[in-house]
């Protein structure tokens, strides 16, 4: 008995020793590495210190290139770690773990709290702010500042305009409406007229719903880390009752659709002319050209206009989507990877492909005042000047929102709701009574003070 | 090979305390004999080791350790302001109070009080079907039968997603040509059976096959005996084949219901297209995920995982204990 205790206990002992020694491996493997090997570009000044980068832009290849030819004291060295969720849940692993993130990371604007809460983001305030500050408007800073920080270089936004269907507007006469009041009319007419939906409100898109919500004035989060702990929630405010119950009247009457966006359903229907509008921001068009649509019998049938209003007289402009650069506490050299996220995406060459592209809708201020930027005649809306029709205006009175350190509950316990509201179990104002005391209730888990 | 290195260890303990072999022929025969003994025994220890050492290190490695640190997680429960603290049973208290797990777990509980039948009617009757044909079409049946459960569940719950879709999607096409509107299976309404289908599709080719390879075991002269007795084909199956096939029906059943209260592919590949009708918390296990991987609390998502071993150890031992008192739960 005594010799398999033995036996056991030793061959046990063996065993931790090897896990150990393997994970030690992987310790030391991981920081003894000066330079990454893996980039997807190739460094062209190998002898230059190297900052590594996740980001997803269509044309990241080319934006990396044009920034390591034109500096001669760093070089990037690019991953694409994913779009949106994937890339994020990623980072969110890295952090955990405390290794592996980048030494910059491409965020939409909307995550920012989430990780600069976590403590996984450098503020860029002292570290060349000020040389770039002048480049974009105050809303742009706000979208990626957390309290006092500012926690990302912004890139791209998403000014949201209705992309309409001028064939449909046309055989049913209606003109594009510029309050939601003449867009619930003019659904009806085209219903009435046995004409196709006139919108759709996804449950897949709770970001794009609550671009919605403040639309209308609502403030759904106060958020400051000065305030140590406490957090503002108001989700079931009159503003915002007031949206989801417009919502939810659209749906009941069928008016508009309930189907999750981004599916190939949903473009098959758009394509289809299944939808008269599309609220959606600027970057739409490059989206919907990537997965086909304007380009059969749909080709040229495409306009956009200003987003619908509630108050004609004092208009809201509002953002959907967007990213930044932020600089990850795991950075070896913070500064130097500021220098990155502020350089990367900000020369004339990367900005003009990625504008002329329809990849990003930049919000740098030097593009935003071109005349060229502002004139371009857009190919998807058959030559309409929509940039200086629709999106500059919009980005320029856009004022910037304050997003949460709980961004990810809110934005699945939003998912819910919706779908509550889309399947007539719920009215606009119980779902967004039930959504404040959900995403209240998880605040108060994770230690906040609710306000 | 770890275990060779110790070889040389056993003999130190020697003497003292005599294996239990030993004890007849310690007393008569000479020291010598019994170390020459005790070195047979240990060498075949060390094999006995080292056969099963391969095994033990995947065993300890990838499963012992995993479980261990996550039960250890489990105890501790993360929060954005007060960081990691000792909770004890506080998580396992939470999450049985939690809405969002306990509508799961209501979830796969119904879900399975209606799947689980369905796939073994299904898989029984075509089985009973392929047993009592003997052709090449039979053969070839069985074949294309068992073909779902060859496809990856991924694959299978996409191509379902888009067999669903009212805009290109088949059954849109036949209601389309009766005039009518298709139903959305990937609504909140319909989803329930959306799922059923797929996963009914997916495995009841894999329980016909282990049906079908039970009855294949059993006796012809049971079938030639009854036969002489007057049983017609109908009385065959109720009272023979059924009835034989009772403990691989068990199997099949212990199975689908432990594969099924840990239902996460289908519903995570259908939320893609449907996330409005599957919200994260939609199962257990996709609550685990969302809590491990969304929301960065890994400790709270160790402790739903634990509490879902609890409730599929649960089920699993009331069914066998309901099925182990009354012999044959068929009948």
């Amino acid at each position: 008995m005594k010799t398999k205790q033995v036996l056991a206990a030793s061959l046990a002992f063996l065993l931790t020793g090897a896990i150990a020694a393997c994970s030690g491996d992987d310790d030391s493997t991981g920081s003894n590495s000066q330079k990454p090997t893996n980039c997807t570009n190739t460094i062209s000044k190998p002898d230059l210190p190297v900052v590594t980068l996740w980001a997803w832009y269509p044309n990241t290849q080319l934006v990396v290139d044009n920034f390591n030819s034109q500096h001669n004291d760093v070089q990037v060295c690019w991953t694409n770690a994913g779009a949106g969720g994937d890339e994020y849940d990623k980072f969110q692993t890295a952090v955990t773990a405390g290794k592996g993130a980048p030494d910059v990371v491409m965020l939409e604007a909307d995550r920012i709290p989430t990780f600069q809460a976590q403590k996984a983001l450098v503020d860029l305030t002292d570290k060349g702010l000020n040389d770039v500050k002048a480049n974009f408007s105050a809303g742009a800073w706000k979208d990626v500042s957390v309290g006092s920080g500012v926690y990302g270089a912004p890139i791209d936004g998403g000014p949201m305009g209705m992309i309409y269907r001028k064939d449909i507007f046309d055989k049913y006469k209606i003109k594009p409406p510029t309050t939601w009041a003449e867009y619930e009319a003019a659904a009806q007419k085209v219903k009435d007229a046995g004409g196709p939906l006139f919108g759709d409100f996804p449950a897949n898109q709770p970001a794009y719903v609550t671009a919605l919500l403040y639309q209308n004035g609502a403030q759904p989060f106060a958020y400051d880390p000065a305030n140590k702990g406490e957090i503002g929630i108001k989700l079931n405010d009159d503003a915002t009752k007031k949206v989801l119950d417009y919502w939810a009247g659209l749906v009941k009457k069928g008016l508009v659709g309930k189907q999750d966006q981004f599916t190939p359903e949903y473009i098959s229907g758009v394509i289809g002319g299944k939808y008269a509008t599309y609220l959606s921001a600027a970057w739409a068009p490059g989206y919907l050209q990537g997965a086909g649509v304007g380009k059969g019998a749909d080709a040229k049938v495409w306009a956009t206009a200003p987003m619908p209003q509630w108050d004609p007289a004092n208009p809201v402009s509002v953002n959907w989507g967007g990213s930044a650069f932020s600089v990850t506490t795991q950075a070896k050299d913070p500064a130097l990877a500021a220098k990155v996220a502020f350089g990367v995406y900000a020369d004339d060459a990367s900005l003009k492909d990625g504008w002329q592209n329809q990849i990003i809708f930049p919000l740098n201020l030097k593009v935003l005042k071109s005349p060229e930027f502002v004139d371009a005649k857009v190919g998807f809306f058959d030559g309409q000047q929509a940039n200086k029709e629709v999106y500059v205006p919009a980005a320029d009175a856009y004022q910037g929102m304050t997003y949460t350190p709980i961004g990810q509950y809110y934005y699945s316990a939003f998912t819910k709701q919706i779908a509550a509201i889309n399947d007539g179990s719920k009215t606009g104002s119980a779902a967004a009574d039930a959504l404040q005391d959900d995403v209240a209730k998880y605040a108060k888990e994770q230690g906040f003070t609710v306000k | 090979m770890t275990a060779s290195t110790s070889g040389p260890v056993p003999t130190k303990g020697g003497g003292s305390t005599p294996l239990p072999d030993d004890g007849m022929t310690a007393s008569t025969t000479g020291d010598v004999q019994t170390t020459k003994r005790r070195r047979t025994n240990s060498r075949q220890n060390v094999a006995g080791w080292l056969f099963v050492g391969p095994f033990g290190i995947v065993f300890l490695a990838l499963l012992v350790l995993p479980i261990g640190y996550a039960l250890y997680m489990s105890l501790f429960q993360k929060s954005l302001i007060f960081g990691t603290r000792f909770v004890f049973l506080g998580n396992y208290l939470k999450a049985f109070s939690d809405p969002s797990f306990l509508g799961g777990v209501w979830f796969v509980l119904r879900f399975s009080v209606v799947l689980i039948p369905v796939q073994m009617a299904v898989s029984l009757a075509i089985a009973l079907i392929l047993d009592t044909v003997t052709s090449k079409f039979a053969r070839f049946s069985r074949l294309m039968i068992f073909l779902p459960y060859a496809i990856p569940t991924v694959i299978g719950a996409l191509m379902w997603g888009f067999l669903y879709s009212r805009n290109f999607g088949p059954i849109a096409d036949v209601f389309g040509a009766f005039g009518a509107s298709g139903p959305d299976f990937l609504s909140s309404n319909l989803i329930f059976y959306g799922l059923l289908n797929v996963v009914t599709w997916q495995w009841a080719g894999y329980y016909m096959i282990i049906l079908y390879a039970a009855l294949q075991g059993i006796d012809p002269t049971l079938y030639e005996a009854a036969r002489i007795d007057g049983a017609s084909t109908w009385q065959i199956i109720v009272r023979i084949k059924i009835r034989l096939l009772t403990p691989a029906l068990v199997l099949i059943l212990v199975f689908a219901l432990i594969g099924t209260l840990q239902f996460f592919n289908e519903p995570k590949i259908l939320q893609q297209l449907a996330a409005g009708a599957i919200p994260d918390d939609f199962t257990p296990n996709m609550y685990a995920y969302q809590q491990a991987f969304t929301l960065a609390n890994n400790n709270y998502s160790s402790t739903i995982s634990f509490a879902l071993g609890a409730v599929v150890f649960v089920c699993v031992y009331i069914f066998m204990f309901v099925t182990r008192k009354r012999g044959n739960f068929l009948s």
